[in-house]
């Protein structure tokens, strides 16, 4: 079906679904270099007014990818929660978007709509929001995870402690993760991107991050961002696997380049689920996702890069996930050129994902290519306090010396939890009190070594 | 409060003792939340010279220059990346020659040849402008030494990695080496990598490829950038490919 507006003398039309949407995204690189952005400021005008006309019901006859030639679009289609959509049945996205953003859509009525918004219905009335809008509204949701501990909860901001090493030297890790908890950082997960993906490796870093754990006693968890098939080769050999971690994208072409398809992460979500290490709660996986990456795949099949974005969410989601992260500035400027564009990008994923009734971090950071610096990021980082984002990275003094870029440092987080005040996950809080690394209040320590630090320094001589 | 002193805005970090173990920020101390100036400005420091690095130019006079010891006819080319910001938001102009230098790569083809060496600022033209003289005053001479025929040197503007398959086909070359700036890190803002292709031909990618990466005198240094570089041309001519099946064995030389 075509789809058309006219603006004075001059008619827009738009081939397909697909074409629509993407002429209707907020301007960005990777729509360009994929050929398939708006022509001028007009034309993505005219796209969203068309857009904000087209009924919500069209989502659910018209895929952008078709059905027979890949399994995320038949993922969407045959998971479709009819009963939930029932709500919002008869609206246009345009007026799912005045919906949204009225005062008696209420976290509870979201929560119950969730599993009746496809990505794309979700990737469509985000194109007609602004960043107010994005914020608005995701602030409004609530999506709550448990495994050690109690992720999202309104008023509770996490970070994934990130002790990258270039050659996964577990003194080396072990130093930058002993310094992230004394900053209290490391709620939503210790994960580590390890330099190379050998089982063998991988092991090491999960024995090392699990004794720290167990010795200090810590409600959290950890993870190796390894390939899901190491972490079902570990799961064989008995180690010690919290969470299961994997990339993911919106389109079977780009998981196949990722090395996964659906069958395979439902073995992985069923082997971790199995080992019930979860205290309390049995949330086991990990997804990162990032706009552009079925661009960089060639797997994009025309769809923008926003909308590819959303339907790796309905993967995400099919796994009841801890976390997701969209690392949104990681993958360079042919894709998000700039601060406004990575901001722009993060609060539509962040947005869409909460819509979709996901636990969404945000990995707030950017490469020395991008036209972006600490001050964007420390834009975006407040923007995504506000908005109620799950969590973000903590790495020691923003630097990733192992992936060479960079995040939001330990005390950005510290940041945004004092400015906006926000407190960590509670059963992780209490943890930081009792070891005297911060106060009732949530600030830490000035004068007091903490307990931790004492017994660490015991450890570390022998 | 009291009237603040000199040298008490911001606390040490207790964990002073751990920085042996990583090159990470970790123990950098804190005001109230916030990083220490001093931390922060060394940061800004970083980011400044990997930035600075990123619209660096080509020094084009002082390599040309540098270039004539090898007895060489060194050409200027440039890619369909008409400026930064566009090679930046376009990788893929920047893996293609502008018209011009197709015309001057026909104008000097001649016979069939064994190694294109292309030099291409990439992300970094520092890195090159700094690197690329002391590595090939090693490379060149030990693979004319092994009878390997070089062709003329390209310097080019712009340049992806891949435009060395574009530029190795115009020039009938067996196999291309293309040094190119890599991406800025807040470590090192001048690493220059090495790329090698057997057969360079349009539309290889990165799996036809070997790389040899951080090259510059804090990180890998020259002496052993070429032996690596040399063993990987003398393996990609011995089995007729490069790539991921060409493992990196060099340091079984040695043993």
């Amino acid at each position: 079906m075509s789809y058309h507006h006219t603006i004075g003398r001059k008619t827009y039309r738009f081939s397909d679904l697909k074409t629509l949407l993407a002429k209707a995204s907020p301007h960005r690189s990777g729509d360009i270099l994929a050929g398939v952005a708006a022509e001028s400021y007009e034309d993505r005008v005219a796209a969203q007014i068309a857009l904000a006309d087209v009924p919500l019901k069209t989502f659910l006859n018209e895929a952008i990818i078709a059905y027979e030639h890949d399994e995320i679009t038949r993922l969407i289609i045959d998971n479709h929660d009819a009963i939930a959509f029932n709500l919002i049945n008869s609206l246009t996205v345009g007026e799912f978007r005045d919906w949204l953003l009225k005062d008696e859509t209420d976290t509870v009525t979201l929560q119950k709509i969730a599993l009746g918004i496809t990505p794309e219905m979700a990737a469509a009335v985000s194109k007609l929001m602004r960043n107010q809008d994005l914020i608005a509204v995701a602030k409004k949701c609530e999506v709550v995870t448990r495994f050690r501990n109690t992720i999202g909860l309104k008023g509770h901001f996490s970070t994934r402690l990130q002790p990258n090493h270039p050659t996964d030297d577990p003194k080396g890790i072990a130093a930058s993760m002993i310094d992230g908890l004394l900053y209290g950082s490391g709620d939503a997960v210790v994960g580590i991107n390890p330099a190379t993906d050998s089982p063998a490796e991988v092991n090491t870093l999960l024995m090392l991050m699990d004794t720290l754990r167990q010795q200090f006693d810590i409600p959290t968890q950890s993870c190796v961002l390894c390939h899901v098939t190491t972490t079902l080769e570990l799961i064989r050999q008995g180690a010690p696997v919290d969470l299961c971690f994997q990339s993911i994208g919106g389109t079977e072409k780009s998981n196949s380049s990722f090395g996964i398809n659906l069958a395979l992460l439902d073995e992985a979500y069923e082997a971790t689920q199995s080992l019930n290490r979860g205290t309390v709660g049995n949330n086991v996986m990990y997804f990162e996702t990032g706009q552009g990456s079925e661009l960089s795949a060639n797997a994009h099949h025309g769809v923008d890069q926003q909308t590819c974005e959303v339907r790796g969410y309905a993967v995400a989601r099919r796994y009841n996930p801890l976390l997701v992260n969209t690392v949104v500035g990681f993958i360079g400027p042919e894709y998000l050129y700039d601060g406004k564009q990575i901001i722009r990008a993060a609060l539509e994923d962040h947005f869409c994902g909460k819509l979709l009734g996901l636990p969404m971090g945000v990995d707030i950071c950017y490469t020395n290519h991008a036209e972006a610096d600490q001050d964007d990021m420390d834009n975006l980082l407040t923007l995504l306090g506000v908005a109620g984002c799950n969590f973000i990275m903590g790495v020691p003094g923003s630097d990733d010396i192992m992936l060479n870029y960079q995040s939001t440092s330990f005390h950005d987080a510290l940041y945004i939890r004092n400015v906006l005040g926000l407190r960590p996950a509670p059963e992780f809080e209490h943890w930081l009190i009792k070891q005297g690394i911060t106060d009732n209040s949530g600030m830490l320590m000035t004068q007091t070594t903490p307990h931790l630090l004492n017994e660490i320094k015991g450890l570390w001589m022998k | 409060m009291d009237e603040v002193k000199t040298g008490e805005v911001f606390h040490d970090d207790p964990l002073h003792s751990l920085k042996q173990f990583t090159a990470a920020r970790i123990a950098i101390g804190r005001t109230g939340a916030s990083i220490p100036l001093g931390q922060s400005l060394a940061f800004k420091l970083a980011h400044a010279h990997a930035r600075d690095a990123v619209y660096s130019e080509l020094d084009i006079d002082m390599l040309s220059s540098n270039l004539k010891q090898f007895e060489l006819p060194v050409l200027l080319l440039h890619s369909k990346a008409a400026y930064r910001e566009q090679y930046l938001q376009r990788p893929d102009l920047g893996r293609e020659l502008d018209n011009n230098s197709v015309d001057l790569l026909k104008d000097h083809c001649h016979d069939k040849t064994d190694v294109a060496i292309i030099v291409a600022d990439g992300l970094s033209a520092t890195a090159v402008n700094h690197n690329t003289l002391s590595l090939l005053k090693i490379l060149i001479p030990q693979l004319q030494s092994s009878g390997l025929q070089v062709s003329p040197l390209c310097l080019v503007k712009q340049g992806r990695v891949a435009i060395a398959d574009h530029i190795g086909m115009c020039l009938k070359a067996k196999l291309s080496i293309i040094l190119i700036g890599e991406r800025p890190g807040l470590s090192a803002a001048d690493s220059m990598g090495a790329y090698i292709t057997y057969e360079p031909k349009v539309g290889l990618t990165d799996e036809s490829r070997n790389c040899i990466s951080n090259i510059r005198p804090h990180g890998l240094t020259f002496k052993a950038a070429s032996k690596k570089i040399f063993y990987l041309v003398q393996e990609a001519f011995r089995f007729k490919f490069s790539g991921v099946g060409l493992k990196d064995n060099a340091g079984h030389l040695d043993s």
